[in-house]
């Protein structure tokens, strides 16, 4: 049986969701995406004129569009920035970001809870930007959440798996997909979340940052494959012991 | 008429939403718009009448993680 990720009424092939924002030139985004085999693109809705142009010119049609509520600081601007994009005619999926600190860029648990429990009611598909904690985790799939979306590390930091233990647990607790979002810096780093288990992984800073792009996106695609099958593999135990334990026969040397 | 355009005081010479688009050279299949608080489904910018003061938020997609 092929190992697909089931989102919504969606089957991906693809592990990998890229971000589009941060690119010297949008220009690299179609590249970029080809690179990263991404199906999952998340994008901004913005106020026409007031930031950079359109990026939709640049974004294959084959591709699932994630609108993120960045910018929301309460519960009410999320679902509000979630149903302009859906009039934008782009589907029902919806990246619930609700923030209200602008130092940390730490999601508010409460407030994204609350957005998600009107959205799944109004049938969006709602992919919750959260802190990887277990008891608002369980809130978010109770309020309908398709999966979670715990951060590695602060938004834009490149700081890799700083949560790396609290994404174990809500790995260990959880049913839905937990997909790793924010912080990743380096392909290895989404390896290793994928073979974790982690359901997925968002990259878009480590991406746009990189010198190359379009080969980092690659990388990326390559990491999250690596890790998926390590996963699917079913790594061996890791001892307790720092002693080392032969992989040759200790018998049978030549004398 | 005077206008409340994404925040910012604007006095256009337009009766509906489609032509306010068009005058302002933008893109409508790229656009999504608020009059009022209220979206306006894109197929009805064109019978959308707009009257004096209306607060409108047109916004698009844009590069974003």
């Amino acid at each position: 049986m092929e190992d697909a990720l089931i989102l919504g009424a969606i089957t991906l092939k693809s592990r990998l969701f890229v971000g589009t924002g941060k690119y010297a030139a949008d220009s690299l985004i179609p590249e970029v995406i080809a690179a990263s085999g991404a199906q999952v693109v998340t994008v901004a809705l913005r106020r026409v004129g007031m930031q950079q142009e359109g990026v939709m010119d640049h974004i294959p049609d084959t591709v699932r569009l994630l609108p993120n509520t960045s910018g929301a600081r309460t519960a009410e601007e999320a679902v509000r920035l979630a149903r302009l994009a859906k009039a934008a005619g782009c589907g029902d999926w919806v990246k619930i970001e609700v923030i209200a600190d602008t130092r940390h860029l730490l999601p508010d648990g409460y407030e994204t809870c609350k957005a998600t429990e009107i959205l799944a009611k109004e049938g969006f598909t709602v992919l919750p930007y959260v802190n990887p904690d277990l008891y608002v985790a369980r809130s978010l799939i109770s309020a309908g959440a398709a999966c979670v979306m715990p951060l590695a590390a602060p938004i834009g930091t490149n700081r890799g798996l700083q949560t790396r233990e609290m994404i174990g647990i809500l790995l260990e607790e959880l049913d839905v997909p937990v997909i790793v979002d924010a912080g990743l810096g380096r392909p290895s780093q989404a390896c290793e979340a994928m073979e974790m288990g982690a359901a997925a992984c968002l990259v878009n800073t480590a991406i746009a940052s990189a010198d190359d792009p379009v080969a980092m996106a690659k990388a990326f695609k390559l990491a999250v494959e690596a890790g998926r099958a390590a996963y699917l593999a079913g790594p061996g135990r890791v001892q307790d012991t720092t002693l080392a334990e032969a992989s040759s026969p200790l018998t049978g040397f030549l004398q | 008429m005077h206008l409340v355009i994404n925040g910012q005081d604007q006095d256009i010479t337009c009766t509906t939403l489609a032509e306010l688009v068009s005058a302002l050279k933008l893109d409508a299949q790229r656009l999504v718009a608020e009059v009022n608080g209220t979206i306006v489904a894109r197929e009805n910018f064109g019978q959308t009448v707009l009257k004096d003061n209306d607060r409108l938020e047109l916004v698009h997609f844009v590069g974003g993680g």
